[in-house]
């Protein structure tokens, strides 16, 4: 199959996930957390370039073991998660960049979407119609427990059940992120789709949608204009959605 | 007839080691307004959480078999719905109500259909605070917490929200658990009153056991209170 359609088709599934997911992430605002994720990621998807598998796995495998450990660490440290996350995602880089091979550093740290495969396309395919279906079920129980926790709960939500789903599947699209824009940008894929769509949306409904839209509509755009002019796609995806970002602060006010 | 809906016996709760309640015991009967006083720190929010179960305690509570208990938090505020772009109409979603019983519900608080598809923080604070009674009403509870329901409501609103919750308690044959720091509220809508400082300081009707010395154990001042007689 021809090369560009592949790409596409990876690249909307893939950014839309990101946007819905990422919607959510700004609601309990935890935008950010898609950054150290895909640092983690670095170890395992130099593993990957250098045995030749999925980058996916190996940004999934070396994922789970940073949560392993920052969990690990969680139980004897008196420290908050976030200062472990920070170290535990520091070592991680480091070990990453020990033994990248330096030709292949640029497709790890930016992404290249362009060596997409046809089994990636189909993973990415299924795995964010999976994650889609799991998203939506959680959506509005997760929203809730962000205006009140107590009030959830009172509703008998299991909070803490419905939030390792969430994280879990965060590190899911995170690891798939890592094939079009690298370690360096998961969460500028997760945030700023959301962020602009949070700026047009009166209610939850447009919000997760525009958001959606806005980070397929990113991938198309970037996608694109990487094969034209040669260009490595992941910045420009992210550039373009910077870029609706921008445009989202003109109707934008606070409520 | 009455029949007891709530038992609680030798509740107590701990944080560590704070002692938050200690060795509580009381009884809700259907149809009751008890309204629970106390000084700030006395375990007032962490008894209605205990009720619910959402911490753990020492001790029994024991609601009767299909009670359906609805809870409005104190910490409910309109920032937080600020922060999230969410309409009215979405919010009273959380329960799956049709749209016709939410117009209905709001008419009965005096709100407008309007207000469905705006955010529940562009209302002002006494709609806003009606809102969310329409809300913890709109699927049949039995038992309502309320957790100082009319905070940052002016005092004509203040009524408005207290006579709202009287008509509904007649009306539905509600039985209501509240916080309050409000004595008028006290003397004029409860029928049961639990005064706890961590401990239980005094327990039944208000114009029998509220007295000086009661509300003087509970606030470790001396409270002058007057007590209306003409209602």
């Amino acid at each position: 199959m021809n090369q560009i359609i592949l790409s596409l088709i990876t690249g909307i599934f893939i950014s839309a996930i990101a946007g819905y997911i990422g919607s959510l992430m700004i609601t309990k605002r935890m935008a950010l957390v898609g950054g150290p994720l895909g640092h983690l990621a670095l170890p395992g998807v130099a593993l990957a370039l250098i045995y030749n598998f999925g980058i996916f796995f190996g940004a999934l495998l070396s994922i789970a073991v940073g949560a392993f450990f920052i969990w690990l660490f969680s139980l004897r440290a008196k420290l908050p998660i976030e200062s472990l996350t920070a170290i535990v995602f520091a070592a991680g880089v480091a070990i990453g960049f020990l033994f990248l091979p330096l030709s292949h550093a640029e497709e790890a740290l930016i992404g290249d979407i362009t060596r997409v495969n046809l089994f990636d396309t189909i993973l990415a395919i299924f795995l964010s119609s999976f994650l889609f279906i799991v998203i939506r079920k959680i959506y509005s129980k997760l929203t809730l427990s962000e205006i009140s926790e107590d009030l959830a709960k009172s509703m008998k939500i299991d909070v803490r059940k419905y939030n390792l789903i969430y994280l879990t599947s965060i590190a899911l699209v995170a690891a798939m992120e890592v094939k079009i824009v690298g370690i360096l940008l998961t969460a500028a894929l997760l945030a700023i789709p959301a962020a602009a769509s949070r700026n047009f949306s009166r209610n939850i409904v447009q919000y997760s949608l525009v958001s959606v839209l806005v980070g397929s509509l990113s991938a198309v755009a970037g996608i694109f204009v990487s094969y034209e002019y040669g260009l490595p796609a992941g910045p420009l995806i992210i550039l373009i959605s910077f870029g609706i970002f921008l445009i989202s602060l003109i109707p934008a006010r606070k409520v | 007839m009455t029949d007891t809906i709530l038992k609680v016996k030798k509740l107590s709760v701990n944080f560590g080691r704070d002692i938050i309640l200690k060795n509580l015991s009381f009884e809700v009967k259907r149809g009751e307004i008890l309204t629970i006083i106390g000084p700030n720190g006395a375990g007032k929010t962490t008894l209605l959480r205990a009720l619910l179960n959402i911490i753990s305690y020492e001790g029994e509570v024991v609601w009767k078999d299909g009670i359906k208990v609805n809870y409005l938090p104190q910490r409910l505020s309109k920032e937080k719905f600020s922060l999230l772009p969410i309409s009215v109409r979405e919010f009273f979603k959380f329960k799956k109500p049709s749209e016709d019983d939410v117009l209905k519900m709001l008419k009965e608080v005096g709100l407008e259909k309007r207000v469905l598809d705006k955010n529940p923080a562009e209302l002002s604070s006494g709609q806003f605070q009606r809102m969310l009674i329409a809300w913890s009403l709109i699927d049949n509870p039995d038992v309502l917490l309320l957790d100082e329901p009319t905070t940052g409501i002016d005092v004509s609103g203040e009524e408005t929200i207290y006579s709202l919750l009287n008509r509904f308690w007649k009306e539905r044959n509600l039985t209501i658990l509240m916080v309050t720091h409000d004595l008028n509220v006290v003397y004029a809508y409860s029928t049961n009153c639990l005064c706890t400082c961590k401990e239980r300081v005094c327990y039944g009707p208000p114009k029998k056991v509220l007295t000086p010395q009661a509300l003087q154990r509970i606030y470790k001042t001396e409270i002058k209170f007057y007590k209306h007689t003409h209602r």
